[in-house]
């Protein structure tokens, strides 16, 4: 398999880290407050408080870049801000102040909503408002050092807010629908989608076979891995491919495309003279499972959407609706898998496997799928419950089909570091999930064991 | 002589395939001069180079490496005793766990958490410092791939060296460049100006060489630097905050879980109460479990021993000015 070059290449010479116009971008608005994709086109807008601001302005920026909002011509704009050097540097060995003389009676603030009103009708800007707060609060300046910088912020998110332009990658990705929508990527924390692209040894030129059932988070992220060489190919049993809506959140250019395919298990299964009928009962019961998913995406469907369809409020996508044409050329992931490259799957096995399926039973997975991988070969199965993959582990060394094999739960805790006030954070995620990993062993030799 | 020797390198399996002919495949089969893992247990594994003439000798008896040649890699192999270990092809992780330790090495859940952090994907420019035993650098080189490079600084000489051998060993000299170089005295070299796209740093003290990295990385490229100390984070933090945004400290570990089938007794049959899981594990499997008045259940608890602390990873991402 050489590597396809296509005429088409539209982004393959733009600069990864300046935005382009059709490009995906992640906005993460007031430090993580609220986090959206969108894509840029002249004429796409999202909504910050309660103005809609044109995302024009954003196109042939810095990825890194921040934005505030500010009253244009015609109605909000979004207008860049250039982040200092020096930074805040607060430094505070000894604090003398504390709350003891705060009185929680709401009087502190002499600023009423009404003059804050009247303040944004005479154009006051949102740096402004917020000064104006603090001049007026009767217990600013009896507040400690640290809990003046809180209040800062909190009235900066609330009058000015920031818009954080943001690269997508699988990392990014990962943070932003673990905080908000974990239901949707099946609760899977970014250090374990980390560690499954290890455990699985996805290298480039690897032929990735994934069952990924998490709306494509796994297949985009071992894309990324494999850049455009290799292959990621999303098994599944019955007729429709698993969605993939996550993948067209990455900025993939034609060659890393080329690479996402899908492919039934039955088809990757089939001797030479076609694919075998379809007698096994987990198949069977995959078809009726994966109903309701088939409503979501038909297979044809898949070549030609922009992120329209997730408009239904689950994820925040933004997209206009009068995206230009160029925009749906980009995105054409997840074809099928081109006859020659199965075939050559048969002759040499997939190189890495990762399964995350959080409805398919692990063993029954396993079986499946696992002889279609090379033998020494790496697999990661991931399940945000333990027993499923307990029992999987134990079928797995009694019929000798692995070794290696091991139950990890990772474990992450973020911790907040400031002068004299370093410590966890007082939220953290309880759990990433599961992951069963090992390497394939030939079983041409079991008999002569012991 | 030496130039055809030279070829025949090449053809060796290497860490990570550079084109499809070295893909591991259902016929791709241990040849002379193959770096394999061999696996006796989970904890204890072994590389060795295959030679013609080679043999391995451990508790299991005697390995002839010739027995090894022609079959396919995953291959149970035996001794002269009928003892058995595992052939299998070198990745990343199973190299993590048998290379020599000259220094303290990263594991695999800093390892991937740092890859994925780092935004590293193939044909990016990465630095790092020191390279230590190379663990990092190994996974740093595997998704850096193909088109990619590291470029690794350690200001002791001979474990450059040692280092630079085993990249030869595992294939991976074309992807990963080892220098000596003190960074925290004298920086990354200017020549790197602007062009990173992530640095990793693990040096006693981070501080004295983020300015140099703030030089290095391009613009919204992200750095790391892992520290075991929180005193060294601290002074980290501090240093971070005039270039760099988003900065970020995370410690990351990974628990691992211990599965067995046991026998469970229900209330009423428990007559032998006093028995050991273990022993109900053994009669059970010769009497398939049907003459008790007990379920095999399947169960899994954590391990007993684990790592309470590896360090602390501080990232941080060059903030935009232009």
């Amino acid at each position: 398999m050489s590597i396809i070059k296509t005429e088409e290449n539209s982004n393959q010479d733009q600069n990864p880290r300046i935005t382009w116009e059709g490009c995906s971008v992640l906005l993460d608005i007031n430090d993580g407050d609220r986090v959206l994709f969108a894509r840029l086109t002249t004429g796409s807008k999202i909504k910050i408080g309660n103005k809609n601001c044109s995302l024009q302005s954003l196109i042939g920026c810095p990825f890194g870049s921040s934005f505030q909002v500010e009253d244009g011509k015609e109605g909000p704009v979004l207008s860049r801000v250039l982040q200092s050097t020096e930074g805040t540097n607060l430094q505070i060995m000894e604090e003398s102040r504390d709350n003891r003389r705060l009185v929680d009676n709401n009087s502190a603030q002499s600023l009423t909503g009404e003059d804050i009103d009247e303040m944004r009708r005479k154009g006051a800007s949102g740096d402004e408002i917020v000064k104006a707060l603090i001049a007026n609060s009767a217990t600013f300046e009896k507040k400690t050092a640290f809990s003046q910088e809180k209040y800062l912020l909190k009235k900066q998110k609330k009058y000015a807010p920031r818009v954080l332009l943001r690269r997508p990658f699988a990392r990014s990705i990962c943070e932003a629908y673990f905080k908000k929508h974990a239901e949707k990527i099946g609760f899977l924390r970014v250090d374990t989608l980390s560690l499954l692209l290890s455990f699985a040894n996805v290298s480039a030129y690897s032929d990735v076979l994934v069952v990924d059932m998490l709306d494509g988070i796994i297949t985009g992220a071992v894309a990324e891995r494999l850049g455009g060489t290799g292959y990621v190919c999303n098994t599944h049993c019955g007729v429709a491919p698993y969605p993939i809506n996550i993948v067209r959140m990455f900025n993939f250019n034609n060659d890393i495309c080329q690479r996402i395919v899908h492919s039934s298990v039955s088809e990757l299964h089939s001797s030479e003279n076609g694919p075998s009928p379809s007698t096994d009962p987990l198949e069977d019961a995959c078809n009726i499972r994966s109903q309701p998913n088939e409503q979501i995406l038909s297979p044809s469907a898949q070549h030609a959407v922009s992120m329209e369809e997730n408009e239904d409020g689950n994820m925040e996508i933004m997209t206009d609706v009068s995206a230009s044409p160029k925009v749906v050329k980009g995105t054409k992931a997840g074809r099928k898998a081109p006859v020659e490259a199965i075939k050559i799957w048969k002759a040499n096995g997939f190189s890495s496997l990762i399964i995350a399926a959080p409805n398919l039973d692990a063993w029954d997975t396993v079986k499946e799928v696992l002889p279609l991988l090379s033998y020494s070969a790496s697999f990661a199965i991931y399940h945000q419950y333990l027993q499923p993959l307990a029992t999987c582990m134990h079928n797995l060394q009694v019929e000798k089909m692995a070794i290696g094999l091991q139950i990890s739960e990772p474990w992450l805790r973020e911790y907040q570091v400031l002068p004299s006030r370093t410590h966890p954070l007082m939220q953290m995620s309880a759990t990433g999930g599961y992951i069963l990993s090992g390497t394939r062993i030939s079983g041409s030799d079991q008999t002569q064991a012991k | 002589m030496q130039i055809t020797s030279l070829r025949i390198d090449l053809k060796y399996l290497t860490m990570f395939p550079f084109d499809s002919a070295k893909k591991l495949s259902f016929s791709r089969c241990i040849s002379d001069g193959d770096l394999v893992i061999v696996y006796e247990k989970h904890d204890n594994m072994k590389a060795v180079k295959v030679s013609e003439s080679g043999i391995l000798q451990n508790r299991f008896g005697v390995f002839k490496h010739s027995d090894w040649i022609g079959k396919p890699f995953g291959s149970k192999v035996f001794s002269n005793k009928g003892g058995f270990v595992y052939l299998l092809a070198p990745t990343a992780e199973l190299w993590t766990l048998v290379l020599s330790h000259r220094t303290q090495i990263l594991y695999v859940a800093d390892i991937s958490f740092v890859v994925m952090y780092l935004e590293i994907v193939p044909g990016c420019l990465v630095l790092e410092s020191g390279t230590g035993s190379g663990s990092l650098t190994t996974s740093l080189a595997r998704a850096i791939a193909p088109n990619g490079h590291v470029y690794t600084f350690d200001f002791h000489e001979q474990r450059a060296d040692s280092a630079r051998d085993d990249f030869e060993r595992t294939g991976l000299s074309s992807l990963v460049t080892v220098g000596v170089r003190d960074i925290q005295g004298e920086g990354f070299p200017d020549e790197f100006l602007g062009r990173a796209d992530s640095v990793f740093l693990d040096l006693p003290q981070p501080w004295l060489a983020i300015p140099s990295v703030s030089k290095m990385l391009k613009q919204d490229g992200v750095m790391c630097s892992f520290s075991p100390c929180i005193e060294q984070v601290q002074r980290s933090c501090e240093t971070l905050r005039s270039d760099f945004t988003d900065i970020k400290t995370f410690e990351v570990l990974l628990h691992t879980y211990e599965v067995r089938e046991g026998n469970l007794w229900s209330w009423q049959d428990n007559e032998g109460g006093s028995m050991s899981l273990k022993s109900c594990k053994k009669r059970q499997r010769s009497t398939n479990g049907l003459e008790n008045a007990s379920s095999l259940t399947i169960m899994a608890k954590r391990n007993g021993e684990s790592r309470g602390h590896t360090g602390y990873l501080t990232f941080a991402r060059l903030k935009c000015t232009v």
